[in-house]
């Protein structure tokens, strides 16, 4: 087990360092330097820069040095939590992001648990009362949460619930901190949106696994013991079945920080997949590079951690 | 799966062509879903093809005076801010998604298929490079990484197929990975090497064949997983360009007249939802018509 956990930490850590080149380089060897886009931003303020003081400022930001020396300055920068500036606020990226993390943490931790827990409990219904309407319902809802644009049903879900019946509100973030009814009421629908992808795959997975697992000989052994049949579902076959579900619960936080970019633009929460788009648009590089590169850390450290308990539970995954 | 049997006694038999391909014609149009599937994206294809035909009115230029329009009998789906009619926007929005969706997994398949091949084929240091790579590029979302390479290259359409390529080639290039370290182990191949035969050969006669079933699978699964991920793309603005009609971007344009005109956004969402699960569902009926181990069951 200790091999197993060691190797996965040394290719975690060979990802992450793969990570940091991919966002590195994608910004600084494409079409574009960043000084003149940084430039663009200020050419509002009516100033014009000759030559020789883009010549200066490319020394003052160390555009001038070689790229690898950049590529080390700028890593080395990440790990003192030096995320850069952001061009667009005028503010630290690490302060933007600290003020906006909490709010898609939150959303995506509800979102994330709401999703695997009911995902497993409809898969796992509709595995054991197979050919049933409970089957039935769980397979359609689940083509369904597949193939649904989570913005659309967002705006699906505004329409009817916010609009016509006013039940909730329309969008926006409260703090639970600080009105926590109104908060619970806002989070109900984006949550809704961030989950039900998630929610569809792990539905679809604990079904089609749970039915694999209930061929195998001992759980007619099981039967013919005269087990009651909570105690073989819950004690015999769901703990087997729930092995390559764990694949998907790593999956799954990509999903969700994925869905809260879009799920946040349509309820205008202020959260970092909101901060992501509108940076994009202000070709505020820094920002986007930074942002990417915290997501991209949690969703691979995430995964290590998924790996190693995936190995813990099933043997022949360590031994592999 | 005892008909399969009579192939191992003698090689000079011609394999079963004619039965193949019956078997797998009855197991495909087996499931009614399928079938639905089939013909949603029959009907995508034409009307992608013969849009200028089909579309009742300019899709880019609309009367002001006829703005935010309700379905009626001259726009049957009523029309967005600058009078353009909604449903030959949506008609034309059709050739967006197909051309995103195919260019897109062409590319990706093309270029993450032979990673994967070179990597589980030559093995070793090449192997590790390419794979870690490959897992690095699965650490970040589709839509980030598709934002990333928004912010860099621009908006646009051929950026945003430039994104999905590199976002989706992960899964090609694992799925190659994994068929070719297993094909690779067969004592056929350990034969064929014994007898002198190349590299190109045993990628070509062997490996290739063994992964187009699965490949079609994947490909005709990602195009919707693509249409889908590009829809969500161009609702964010980062895409086609004005006047330019896709179907994610119209559902953003709707999103202000929500409670006036809903179908501005509901029409073009529900088109994005029907064709993600017509490739689906033909998906799900290639793999149960073409999967080796099914065969018997099916």
């Amino acid at each position: 087990m200790t091999t197993y956990i060691i190797r996965r930490l040394l290719m975690a850590v060979v990802i992450l360092f793969i990570v940091t080149l991919i966002v590195f380089f994608a910004m600084r060897l494409l079409p574009g330097d960043p000084l003149i886009i940084f430039l663009g931003q200020q050419a509002g303020s009516g100033t014009t820069i000759t030559e020789k003081e883009l010549e200066v400022l490319r020394h003052e930001y160390g555009l001038d040095r070689p790229i690898v020396i950049q590529y080390v300055n700028w890593l080395t920068g990440i790990f003192q939590g030096n995320l850069g500036t952001s061009i667009h606020y005028h503010e630290k990226v690490s302060k933007l992001m600290l003020e906006r993390f909490p709010v898609t943490l939150q959303l995506g931790l509800v979102a994330y648990v709401i999703g695997n827990s009911l995902g497993i409990l409809l898969g796992l219904l509709a595995a054991i009362r197979r050919g049933t309407w409970i089957d039935t319902v769980t397979t359609a809802f689940a083509n369904i949460g597949i193939t649904i644009p989570v913005f659309w049903l967002g705006l699906l879900l505004m329409y009817a619930f916010g609009l016509k019946l006013g039940w909730l509100p329309i969008a926006g973030f409260t703090s639970p901190f600080e009105n926590l009814w109104l908060s619970l009421k806002q989070m109900v629908m984006p949550c809704i949106c961030l989950s039900i992808t998630g929610l569809a795959f792990i539905a679809r997975q604990t079904r089609s696994s749970m039915l694999e697992v209930i061929k195998q000989d001992y759980i007619r052994t099981a039967w013919s013991k005269g087990l009651k049949e909570r105690v073989i579902i819950m004690r015999h076959a769901l703990k087997n079945s729930l092995i390559p579900v764990i694949t998907l619960l790593g999956i799954g936080i990509g999903i969700v920080f994925g869905g809260s970019v879009l799920v946040e633009t349509v309820f205008a929460i202020p959260g970092v997949g909101r901060l992501l788009v509108t940076s994009v648009f202000a070709q505020d590089y820094v920002v986007v590079q930074s942002g990417t590169l915290v997501i991209s850390t949690i969703i691979i450290l995430a995964n290590l951690i998924v790996d190693i308990s995936y190995g813990w539970l099933d043997p022949r995954i360590r031994y592999g | 799966m005892p008909e399969k049997q009579s192939t191992l006694l003698g090689a000079s038999e011609a394999p079963p062509s004619v039965s193949e391909w019956r078997r797998f014609r009855r197991v495909f149009f087996q499931r009614k879903l399928v079938i639905f599937g089939l013909v949603i994206l029959a009907l995508l294809v034409f009307t992608a093809i013969f849009a200028p035909w089909l579309a009742p009115h300019d899709p880019y230029r609309g009367k002001m005076s006829d703005s935010l329009s309700p379905p009626c009998k001259k726009y049957i789906l009523g029309t967005d801010i600058q009078g353009r009619d909604t449903l030959s926007r949506l008609i034309y929005g059709s050739r967006t998604a197909l051309m995103v969706g195919f260019l897109s997994v062409g590319i990706a398949a093309l270029v993450g298929a032979s990673l994967g091949l070179v990597a589980g084929y030559f093995g070793g240091i090449t192997n590790m490079i390419i794979m870690r790579a490959m897992d690095a590029l699965m650490g970040f979302p589709m839509l980030l990484l598709a934002l990333l390479l928004a912010s860099v290259l621009g908006s646009g359409i051929q950026n945003v197929i430039i994104a999905l390529s590199f976002a989706t080639l992960p899964g090609y290039a694992r799925f190659m990975h994994g068929l070719t370290l297993s094909v690779r182990e067969n004592d056929y191949i350990l034969a064929e090497k014994a007898m002198g035969s190349s590299h190109a050969r045993t990628i070509f006669k062997h490996v290739l064949p063994n992964a187009s079933p699965p490949m079609i699978v994947l490909v005709t699964l990602m195009l919707g997983n693509l249409i889908l991920a590009e829809s969500g793309l161009s609702f964010l603005g980062i895409g086609i360009k004005p006047p330019g009609a896709a179907w994610g971007s119209m559902v953003a344009d709707g999103y202000q007249y929500l409670l006036m005109n809903p179908v501005l956004s509901f029409a073009p969402g529900l088109a994005i939802m029907l064709v993600v699960f017509a490739f689906n569902m033909v998906g799900d009926g290639l793999r149960d018509a073409l999967d080796p181990r099914l065969r018997g069951l099916l």
